[in-house]
């Protein structure tokens, strides 16, 4: 076996972005930058969809015209959908950064105690939220696909049988004023909002944002930010479902 | 007092184990935790039984080998307070209490409630040190350093690396220890030379053997020493700083 040439080429590592993305310390900054972007996605997409409570615009309804905003976002400088779908493409970049990260540390943590204690455990700091991320997480991804398909591609039996592209606030109506749909749309913002409450906390720590000041204000932060969420969406399904919106 | 113990026994690594269920009675409520074990064995001896093995040395809290998980909380119910600083005042007359070794890939289990702790080793040999001449020893204060900045130092070099955090981390993760280990260093004048190799190495050393960190805060309470998981935002901060000053090294 000869003797390497040199040093440095054993040395080398993988550019730093990659070498930090390999460490779990490194993950969870990208979990915590990758949910910042998703949360901003949905606070902007809960005040968007507000507009369902606004009255007609010449007879159109307020939330068509917004929906038909976007897709014409920055159109004197960009072709039409372009700066639609670079948003779009940003947010699906961070959920699967988000998923992946999730998915790994999550192995990894399984592999940290492969014999689980024996005797019953108590928890002292450790939450129902905090227990739960990774099914909380689940159930809003799966929901995520379910309201993709329903308002988005208008896939059958998803979507309303009305469905139609562009129709936003008469798909809207269609589709919560379907009872189950609406049920499985507030257990996932309740899932959303579990999964926030933590998050939203959480985030701060592996971001290294820690201030002696401030450090009492993060918890009081992610209530108000699951509370919002929650509420906020749910408030949509149910005015619907109980004839406020029609 | 009478109490009712169920203790994990296992001869061995690879060996079989299981709970074993013993009447311990005529304890004293004075008696520290690891004192009540010591009844226990001396009883055991006498029967021509096995001892329960467990660590242990100082015994008043400052020299982390004793740690056992008691009632499903590393060092027991009393918060800020290792085992061996323990009383059974903690607990009622006739209660059962449940004993078990920490559990972690990263300390594998020797016997009965003995663990190998050495995995923490292995993260101090990575860089929880400074590097200085030996030789007469400096003045005192020539090295002006802030006093909060000081006490803040010593609050994270109060860990005496029992192993708790991770024992009572759902993830098994040691990241407590270490941003302990790093921050006190870290944080003070004579740990800045090698800062960032200290904390790239560490953090990559811990990863290795242990979890990651997803916020619980559990070691914080677990920890005889009730160390801060601030330390552990430190550490996240001085990781991804590392890894971007590296990288400037060669230009420097």
């Amino acid at each position: 076996m000869g003797s390497p040439v040199s040093t440095t080429i054993e040395q080398r590592r993988a550019p730093w972005p990659v070498a930090f993305y390999r460490s779990a310390v490194g993950k969870k900054w990208v979990m915590a930058i990758t949910g910042i972007a998703i949360i901003l996605f949905v606070i902007f997409h809960m005040v968007g969809n507000w507009k369902i409570f606004l009255p007609d615009v010449d007879g159109i309804p307020d939330i068509d015209i917004y929906a038909e905003a976007l897709r014409e976002l920055l159109v004197p400088f960009l072709p039409e959908h372009v700066a639609l779908w670079i948003l779009r493409t940003g947010l699906i970049v961070a959920f699967l950064f988000h998923i992946h990260a999730a998915y790994s540390l999550t192995l990894m943590n399984h592999r940290a105690r492969p014999e689980d204690y024996q005797g019953p455990r108590t928890y002292i700091a450790a939450n129902y939220a905090s227990r739960t991320m990774r099914w909380s997480g689940v159930i809003f991804l799966a929901f995520l696909l379910f309201h993709l398909a329903d308002l988005t591609w208008g896939i059958q039996p998803m979507a309303p049988e009305t469905w139609a592209r562009g129709e936003v606030y008469a798909n809207f109506v269609a589709t919560f004023s379907r009872a189950p749909v609406v049920f499985f749309y507030i257990v996932a913002m309740v899932a959303l909002g579990i999964h926030l409450y933590h998050g939203a906390w959480s985030m701060f720590q592996s971001l290294g944002i820690n201030h002696p000041r401030f450090n009492h204000l993060r918890r009081w932060f992610a209530i108000a930010l699951a509370a919002l969420v929650t509420v906020g969406n749910a408030i949509m399904p149910l005015a619907v479902l109980f004839g406020f919106v029609e | 007092m009478n109490i009712t113990l169920q203790i994990w026994r296992q001869d061995g690594p690879d060996r079989p184990g299981g709970f074993k269920v013993y009447e311990v009675d005529g304890i004293s409520a004075e008696m520290s935790f690891l004192e009540m074990l010591d009844a226990l064995n001396e009883r055991l001896a006498n029967q021509g039984d096995e001892p329960v093995a467990f660590d242990h040395d100082c015994r008043e809290g400052i020299c982390g080998a004793c740690g056992v998980m008691i009632d499903g909380q590393a060092h027991g119910p009393q918060l800020g307070t290792a085992t061996c600083q323990l009383h059974m005042r903690k607990f009622e007359n006739g209660a059962t209490i449940t004993v078990e070794p920490w559990r972690a890939a990263g300390f594998p289990l020797i016997k009965d409630l003995v663990v190998d702790r050495s995995a923490f080793d292995r993260i101090i040999e990575a860089g929880g040190y400074i590097t200085v001449d030996t030789g007469s020893a400096p003045d005192a204060n020539l090295t002006p350093v802030p006093k909060p900045v000081a006490d803040t130092a010593f609050d994270a070099a109060a860990c005496i690396g029992c192993g708790a955090c991770v024992a009572a981390c759902p993830n098994g993760a040691a990241n407590l220890f270490t941003a302990a280990k790093i921050s006190h260093l870290n944080l003070l004048p004579q740990g800045q030379a090698e800062r960032w190799t200290r904390t790239e190495n560490m953090v990559e050393v811990m990863e290795e053997y242990f979890g990651s960190c997803t916020n619980h805060g559990e070691c914080e309470k677990a920890c005889p020493k009730s160390i801060s998981i601030d330390f552990i935002a430190m550490m996240n901060s001085d990781y991804l700083r590392a890894k971007l000053k590296n990288r400037r090294l060669v230009a420097q």
